[in-house]
């Protein structure tokens, strides 16, 4: 029989956060903020079909970033905790803050009993009436959970990304400039913003009565990274 | 259904069976119509339920949002039929949200059919539900129209539905009215008269009320999806169509 090697368990974790950070920096960014029509989501994605963006409940999105196959279960684990919660209860009783706590969980146990950690990053946002009244929660692949205000920024370049966008956003931008913002960010140092092509937006817009989410795509989405 | 099943939810209904007890009176909802147009469909509903010879409900709801393309319209135990649609809605949602796509006209009827058939034991109870399901079909181009038996077959009508018991009134004045060219406010205009027809002949459903203002519930569907008609609009159509035709009449 043969023994195994001893290894401290703050080299496991280590490991474990390394393995998992680097899967998710191979990535690309995403970007969420906080705007006058609502909360507005921007990522580079060349695919037109596997989102990272999606709708959770009437006033939720959720957005990952890492490895597809792991936050896509994510997702629809989340859609299905909120549907049985809306029907038990009522739709008002869904809410991000809960949801968030279910996917901290989740992704704690994951990364300390699993054989792997999960290589996502999540985002859970909620939609208020006003702009202080929105709610985003980032879970991080070893179930941290951190409450962001005004925007947020996930995935590979995360910090670079945030330091640029820290300085020119600005609160009660409206969904054009929003997204043209989010759009110059994400191309980083090169200068001119990512195509149409690119980029995958969504908006929970507080101005719609129940389903506030909405997918931005081909033709509104070129017409409002065209004006200024 | 089967995630709420899993959830410790189900409207598989088990009501104890007892020869000599006596029978449950629950609210009854009574007339429902659906028409087809040239763009889309019209639902409406009364907005009575009553309990025996009582009644139970004056501003009752029957005509329900299945999703933004889709609407059902319930007649029967109103307590099973209410939930049967939240269940419904919340199936069609939870798909849509899972797959990333509407299911199709057809599979939302095909689903409901199956939410019928599961209150089957129910219904031999004497809890019957029978919706009528009505819809845009986004890749057809046209309203459709599906009615459902209380064992949950569904049937696809060709025009125009009506259920409930003063169904058969509303269908009558349908049938002797209903052209291909209506336009959607001729529509309207049919189904609140359809209405009022039934009311006329049948105790258990509710005319306008003009001392309330309780009016039907009237919902219209096309490509622009699902809009229910506020109030105001049907209360003016109703006060001028009423006031013409019918008054006088025995």
């Amino acid at each position: 029989m043969t023994m195994p090697f001893y290894v401290p368990p703050e080299q496991v974790m280590k490991d474990r956060a390394d393995y998992a950070r680097k899967g998710i920096a191979r990535g690309r960014s995403l970007i969420a903020m906080s705007a006058a029509d609502g909360i507005v989501m921007v990522a580079e994605n060349q695919s037109r079909t596997l989102y990272k963006i999606s709708e959770i409940y009437d006033r939720i999105a959720f957005a990952g970033v890492g490895k597809y196959n792991e936050f896509e279960m994510l997702r629809i684990a989340g859609v299905r905790q909120a549907d049985v919660k809306g029907y038990s209860f009522a739709r008002e009783d869904v809410n991000a803050r809960s949801l968030a706590n279910a996917y901290a969980q989740t992704l704690g146990q994951v990364f300390t009993h699993e054989l792997k950690p999960y290589e996502v990053e999540i985002l859970v946002a909620q939609v208020g009436a006003t702009a202080d009244e929105d709610e985003m929660f980032v879970i991080l692949y070893d179930g941290v959970v951190m409450d962001k205000a005004g925007f947020t920024v996930l995935g590979g370049q995360a910090d670079a990304v945030a330091t640029v966008l820290e300085e020119r956003y600005e609160s009660g931008l409206d969904l054009g400039a929003a997204l043209r913002l989010g759009a110059s960010v994400l191309a980083g140092s090169d200068g001119s913003a990512l195509p149409a092509e690119q980029l995958e937006v969504a908006v929970l817009d507080r101005t719609r009565p129940r389903r506030a989410f909405r997918r931005i795509k081909a033709e509104e989405l070129r017409g409002l990274l065209a004006a200024s | 259904m089967e995630l709420l099943r899993r959830a410790g939810h189900t409207n598989e209904q088990t009501v104890p069976r007892g020869e000599a007890a006596p029978p449950l009176e629950a609210p009854v909802g009574t007339t429902v119509l659906a028409i087809r147009h040239a763009d889309g469909v019209v639902m409406a509903g009364d907005r009575r339920a009553t309990s025996g010879f009582a009644i139970a409900s004056r501003r009752i709801e029957k005509v329900f949002p299945a999703d933004d393309r889709s609407g059902v319209a319930i007649a029967g135990a109103a307590g099973p039929a209410v939930e049967l649609v939240r269940l419904f809605q919340t199936q069609l949602e939870h798909y849509e949200k899972i797959e990333g796509e509407t299911l199709s006209l057809e599979g939302k009827a095909n689903q409901l059919s199956q939410l019928v058939r599961a209150n089957l034991p129910a219904a031999m109870q004497g809890f019957v539900v029978v919706p009528l399901f009505a819809g845009f079909d986004d890749r057809r181009r046209r309203g459709r129209v599906f009615s459902f038996d209380v064992t949950g077959g569904k049937y696809e009508e060709l025009d125009f539905q009506a259920n409930g018991s003063g169904g058969v009134h509303a269908r009558n004045w349908i049938k002797s009215q209903w052209r291909e060219d209506l336009s959607r406010a001729d529509t309207v205009d049919l189904a609140l008269r359809a209405l009022f027809a039934a009311a006329d002949e049948d105790a258990a459903t509710g005319g306008p009320d003009l001392v309330r203002r309780i009016f039907p519930t009237i919902a219209v569907i096309d490509a622009d999806g699902f809009t229910a008609l506020d109030d105001d609009e049907i209360a003016r159509r109703a006060d001028t169509l009423i006031g013409g035709r019918e008054e006088g009449g025995d």
